[in-house]
């Protein structure tokens, strides 16, 4: 697979504050990659620097195979870009909204399509500003998707959303996935990165602290399992690598059945969140 | 990797979605009530209560009255009111309700976007000098021109004024920095021209002081380029000059163009301050 987008030591300085720290990343054409770190931790400001709307302090970038800064209209053409929070186009209906931008692109997608496959069609005749926040982030996917771009960025799409509306929010972007669009997300939701993407850089204060897919995110050496129980009517607590066998000894000692046994694995989110603790640690010292 | 697989030239043209910006603007604007408020409705209150009140007094010996006068004034103001007041107004809110960060993301070329602003201003105006024209053509006793001659310098004067004054409302835009103060900020910049150029008040009234400080701005040679057109020729004598001075008005509406233009280009973004 060829690289959608190739960063090397990428910052981005506001006065003496970091806000990029020296990110590198690669990002494989057709690849489901989310930007995942807590409120301020430097996703927008990345994503808006790929998408060439900031500029750099230092680093290269990559995106497309042209730099973001001076990149042309053809570039532009095949990018769709959904923005964090936006209350513009209040006063046009959603189908004059989808199809004026689909005048902007040289091979746009079928306008009454793409309301369709955003589950907007009920609403096509709607004015915008009468949208519910979920319905509003739909069409800004719909315009985002409308020239049929090869790679789209989507900043932090489900904030603000019920678990309902996530859960369709998510089953229309894995269907604009298999399409064979390459996906660039932020969020700070761990089951949306888990969800969604193929690979996660869990990023904390301008600087990325792991790469990997979601399932293997944060496994180490530190992964132990923990293991409770009791005995005598004294709790007993045990962190172990290797619990199967920690157990089988346990048992043979009690002879038989072990009281209130539970074993305890760290979840995706325990190690996410250590790996925030250890990020910010490294960043003190 | 392929670098890149859409070429320019099947992109559409910069003209094509300027004209798709001129239809969604218009369409936008006309559904805005405030814009509407402001553009069609003030002026025609202001036509109204001036007309009302001072409409019958003459002015001299020459027969106008000041309704007609005002009239004259209130179509320049028109000009002022559908460009600069407008764009100054508008474009703040429109950098920060994202609409102009979501078309920085598309490959709409910036000239598109000011195609749609001219397109817009155009038949704003159009809309709103035919309101004041009915109005005072209606009340005050406004004659229509007969000439070959006043029309086009009402076509010309209306063209250069619609121009320079939309260039300076884009570049006047980056001034409020709040969209929600934009307009307590414009509308006293267009209210001092007003007094100072000859709209609420005859010019050649005005002290000295002031009628040079109007004459540095364009308001001052758009009103006296629409009383030679909707008033007779004996109002001349009325001016400060004893002449409409026709070439001058040309001459410093087309200046501002050219000083619109270097404006809008140096100060305009797309972004709130700050972000870049």
């Amino acid at each position: 697979m060829s690289d959608a987008i190739a960063v090397r030591d990428l910052t981005k300085m506001y006065g003496d504050l970091a806000a990029v720290d020296g990110i590198s990343l690669t990002i494989s054409a057709g690849e489901c990659f989310a930007l995942l770190g807590p409120n301020g931790a430097g996703k927008t400001t990345t994503v808006e620097i790929l998408e060439g709307y900031r500029q750099r302090s230092s680093g290269s970038v990559s995106v497309l195979g042209q730099d973001p800064h001076t990149a042309s209209r053809g570039w532009r053409a095949q990018l769709g870009i959904v923005l964090q929070s936006d209350r513009d186009l209040g006063d046009l209906k959603v189908v004059e909204a989808v199809s004026h931008f689909a005048g902007y692109y040289p091979a746009p997608r079928d306008v009454a399509a793409t309301i369709d496959s955003v589950g907007l069609t009920s609403k096509s005749g709607s004015r915008v500003s009468t949208l519910s926040g979920g319905q509003r982030r739909r069409l800004d996917v719909a315009l985002g998707i409308i020239g049929s771009p090869r790679l789209l960025f989507l900043d932090e799409p489900t904030t603000g959303f019920d678990p309902e509306a996530r859960r369709e929010f998510w089953e229309l972007l894995h269907s604009i996935k298999s399409d064979g669009t390459t996906i660039v997300l932020t969020t700070h939701y761990l089951d949306e990165a888990e969800s969604l993407a193929d690979r996660v850089a869990v990023i904390v204060d301008g600087r990325i602290v792991a790469i990997d897919t979601p399932q293997s995110l944060g496994r180490g050496t530190s992964d132990a399992a923990e293991i409770r129980w009791r005995a005598d009517g004294v709790w007993h607590r045990e962190s172990t690598l290797a619990p199967t066998a920690f157990i089988a000894d346990l048992a043979r000692q009690l002879g038989g059945e072990i009281p209130d046994l539970t074993v305890h694995r760290p979840t995706l989110e325990d190690r996410y969140l250590r790996l925030l603790d250890e990020g910010r640690a490294d960043r003190v010292s | 990797m392929t670098t890149s697989i859409v070429s320019e030239e099947s992109l559409p043209s910069t003209w094509a979605i300027g004209r798709r910006r001129i239809g969604l603007e218009l369409r936008q604007f006309f559904r805005d009530r405030e814009s509407a408020v402001f553009n069609f409705a003030l002026p025609v209150l202001l036509l109204i209560i001036f007309g009302s009140v001072f409409g019958g007094q003459s002015l001299g010996d020459s027969g106008i009255t000041f309704a007609q006068y005002f009239v004259a004034g209130m179509i320049a103001s028109g000009i002022l009111y559908t460009s600069f007041q407008n764009l100054a107004i508008s474009i703040p809110l429109e950098r920060e309700d994202g609409t102009l960060k979501r078309l920085r993301g598309t490959p709409m070329p910036k000239a598109s976007y000011f195609i749609g602003k001219v397109g817009t201003v155009f038949v704003a105006y159009l809309a709103q000098v035919t309101i004041l024209i009915t109005v005072g053509w209606l009340f005050y006793g406004i004659t229509l021109p007969t000439s070959m001659n006043a029309w086009w310098t009402f076509a010309w004067v209306s063209v250069l004024g619609l121009v320079s004054c939309t260039l300076l409302g884009i570049a006047f835009s980056v001034v409020p920095r709040k969209g929600r103060g934009a307009s307590a900020i414009v509308s006293p910049v267009v209210l001092a021209l007003q007094f100072t150029s000859g709209v609420f008040f005859i010019f050649s009234d005005l002290p000295s002081w002031m009628q040079t400080f109007a004459s540095l701005f364009p308001l001052k040679w758009l009103t006296q380029g629409m009383r030679s057109v909707f008033l007779p020729e004996s109002a001349a004598a009325l001016e400060v000059s004893g002449s409409f001075d026709l070439p001058w008005v040309a001459a410093v509406l087309g200046l501002w163009c050219v000083l619109g233009a270097i404006a809008a280009i140096v100060f305009f973004r797309w972004t709130p301050r700050g972000e870049n």
